[in-house]
């Protein structure tokens, strides 16, 4: 392996609802590295763990065994808003990202704080206001006219490319992108992930990014990884990757986890 | 004609007991609209900042050494709800509950275990009294009041504005969005408990100088008195005032206007021990009206977003 590892997912178990009617094993022995600078899109079916991997990353609940390295540091046992220093995320929800009630700006200015004590200075510079213009400018949606509106007025699709722009402020050593696209007409989801890629390459940012796509797990990205029953099934990086159909991915996908069939709706995707 | 007289004769005092609860019920809006909680504690915490406030006087201490520490208790309350709410996992309404229970064994204990204590403006040298609420004079409380609401709404307009008083205010919006920024939401929730509870003790204080006496019982109903408060000066001034300060501001005078009818009422001919009824059915009446209008203009339920059966987030929404 060369480089440095960025993200360690080592053994990891999780189980919600313990000793209840409703348990469920949701990631069961997975183990995933990701180098630094690598682009990995996630697949797998309803219920295969794909997002709950990424919320064990982000740290939105602990995990019941098994270590999590990012850029070589045990996270562990640290707490969510311990690790968002590390990790810029997008959410398949678009009200999820952000603040709707707090202006555009605001919701950027938070963002920038990302990892630092936040104390009594005021809560946005004039510098800051004119930075967040030109980046506003680079999505070219005439957000940077609208930079004190409430994030609650634009559409889902703006609100996912607010959020893109939130995720990457910081230069996060993780980027984690959780089925963002989902939620929006085909036309915007097609935008933000063009978006996305380009926010990816300009910072060389190692990214997660789970979808129920599969045409775009194959097109974006330098490594895919398909998930079952709640550990990684298939990963397969460089030309083979950039060589894949869905036919093959499809077929391999049913031999590597014993004939089982994926969801009707990734299929039809 | 007497009615007219006695009516306005009556308004100085509504003015003045508006801007003391207005105090109260800006606290009430931190944690009601800024931070999306019902905090319950409230009715507590204006009782102990009323029996802190007059045991220090009546000890001998300066008015204002008083209102101090009627806001450190005050912040005191907070502090043990957003402990309860954030590290024993108790939801925000009965953590707010079980405080408000426990102050009225502490509010009976500081004040010597009696009901009620007096603290007489010919006996002590009070910041605001009822007495002067007519007079034309320097012991007249309206300007006072007047002053400390203004001071008071400036001071929150710039704490809102910094760093931490935005992620407090983004805790409140979306606490997802607040976590994945770094924004750590439970010690935002503790602190934006304690600063309400620390600005409602405060009223308390105030109040109690103002009527002459502590009472046990004074904060019984306060949170509805605080929610009529924030929801009417949203209902007259939501259009036109769109500033975090002018915001805070309408919430006093909706305080204001709340006192004012209450006085049209009772002058009606109304009994006082109807009052809290018809405010309670007031506050319903308006905390309903948003509800019927999204059933009536969407014409169903929101859809639930589509969700992975794995999808472990929901263990912590």
């Amino acid at each position: 392996m060369e480089g440095t590892n960025m993200l360690e997912l080592k053994h990891i178990y999780k189980t919600f609802n313990p000793g209840t009617v409703n348990a469920k094993t949701a990631l069961c022995d997975l183990s995933l590295t990701l180098a630094e600078g690598d682009f990995v899109t996630v697949i797998g079916g309803n219920g295969a763990g794909k997002s709950t991997m990424l919320n064990a990353v982000a740290g939105a609940f602990s995990v019941d065994e098994g270590t999590i390295l990012i850029d070589g540091q045990d996270v562990t046992r640290l707490p969510e808003y311990r690790r968002a220093s590390f990790i810029g995320r997008v959410f398949q929800d678009p009200m999820m990202g952000t603040a709707a009630t707090m202006q555009i700006e605001e919701n950027l200015a938070l963002a920038a704080r990302r990892g630092q004590r936040r104390g009594l200075r005021w809560g946005i510079s004039k510098t800051e206001r004119g930075d967040y213009r030109e980046l506003l400018r680079t999505l070219d949606l005439g957000l940077e006219d609208r930079m004190t509106s409430k994030v609650g007025l634009l559409s889902g699709g703006q609100r996912q490319a607010v959020t893109l722009l939130m995720a990457a402020l910081k230069q996060p050593k993780l980027l984690l992108l959780d089925e963002h696209t989902a939620a929006l007409d085909p036309k915007t989801a097609a935008k933000v992930l063009a978006l996305s890629d380009q926010i990816v390459e300009e910072n060389h940012l190692t990214t997660l990014m789970v979808t129920h796509n599969m045409k775009d797990a194959i097109a974006h990205g330098n490594r895919l990884v398909m998930m079952n029953a709640g550990k990684v099934v298939l990963d397969i990086a460089g030309e083979e990757k950039k060589k894949l159909t869905v036919e093959d991915l499809l077929e391999r996908f049913s031999a590597a986890s014993g004939g089982e069939m994926l969801s009707d709706r990734a299929i039809l995707s | 004609m007497d009615f007219l007289t006695s009516l306005l004769n009556a308004m100085p005092g509504a003015v003045a007991q508006g801007l003391i609860w207005g105090l109260m019920a800006i606290g009430v809006y931190l944690t009601f609209r800024i931070l999306d909680v019902a905090d319950l504690t409230v009715d507590g915490s204006l009782a102990t900042g009323g029996a802190v406030c007059v045991m220090l006087i009546r000890s001998g201490w300066s008015p204002w050494i008083a209102l101090l520490g009627a806001f450190c208790a005050g912040l005191a309350a907070g502090l043990v709800t957003g402990v309860f709410h954030t590290r024993c996992g108790i939801p925000a309404i009965l953590a707010g509950i079980l405080t408000q229970l426990a102050l009225y064994s502490v509010n009976l204990r500081i004040m010597d275990s009696k009901s009620n204590q007096p603290v007489s403006v010919d006996k002590y040298d009070l910041l605001t009294s009822q007495r002067y609420v007519r007079d034309l004079s320097l012991d007249n409380p309206l300007p006072l009041l007047l002053v400390f609401t203004a001071v008071l709404v400036l001071a929150l307009y710039w704490f809102f504005g910094t760093e931490l008083g935005s992620s407090i205010r983004a805790t409140g919006a979306n606490p997802h969005m607040a976590r994945a920024q770094g924004i750590n939401t439970d010690s935002n929730i503790v602190l934006g408990l304690m600063l309400s509870n620390g600005l409602v003790a405060l009223s308390g204080g105030l109040l109690a100088q103002f009527q002459g006496a502590s009472d046990v019982n004074m904060g019984r109903g306060a949170i509805v008195i605080g929610l009529a408060a924030v929801i009417i000066g949203e209902v007259v001034f939501g259009k036109l005032f769109h500033n975090f300060a002018l915001t805070l501001l309408s919430v006093s005078l909706g305080a204001i206007i709340y006192y004012m009818v209450i006085q049209v009422v009772l002058k009606l001919g109304l009994n006082t021990n109807d009052l809290k009824l018809i405010t309670a059915l007031v506050v319903a009446l308006f905390l309903s009206v948003p509800y019927w209008k999204s059933r009536h203009f969407h014409g169903k339920v929101k859809p639930v977003p589509a969700a992975e059966g794995a999808n472990g987030g929901n263990e912590h929404a």
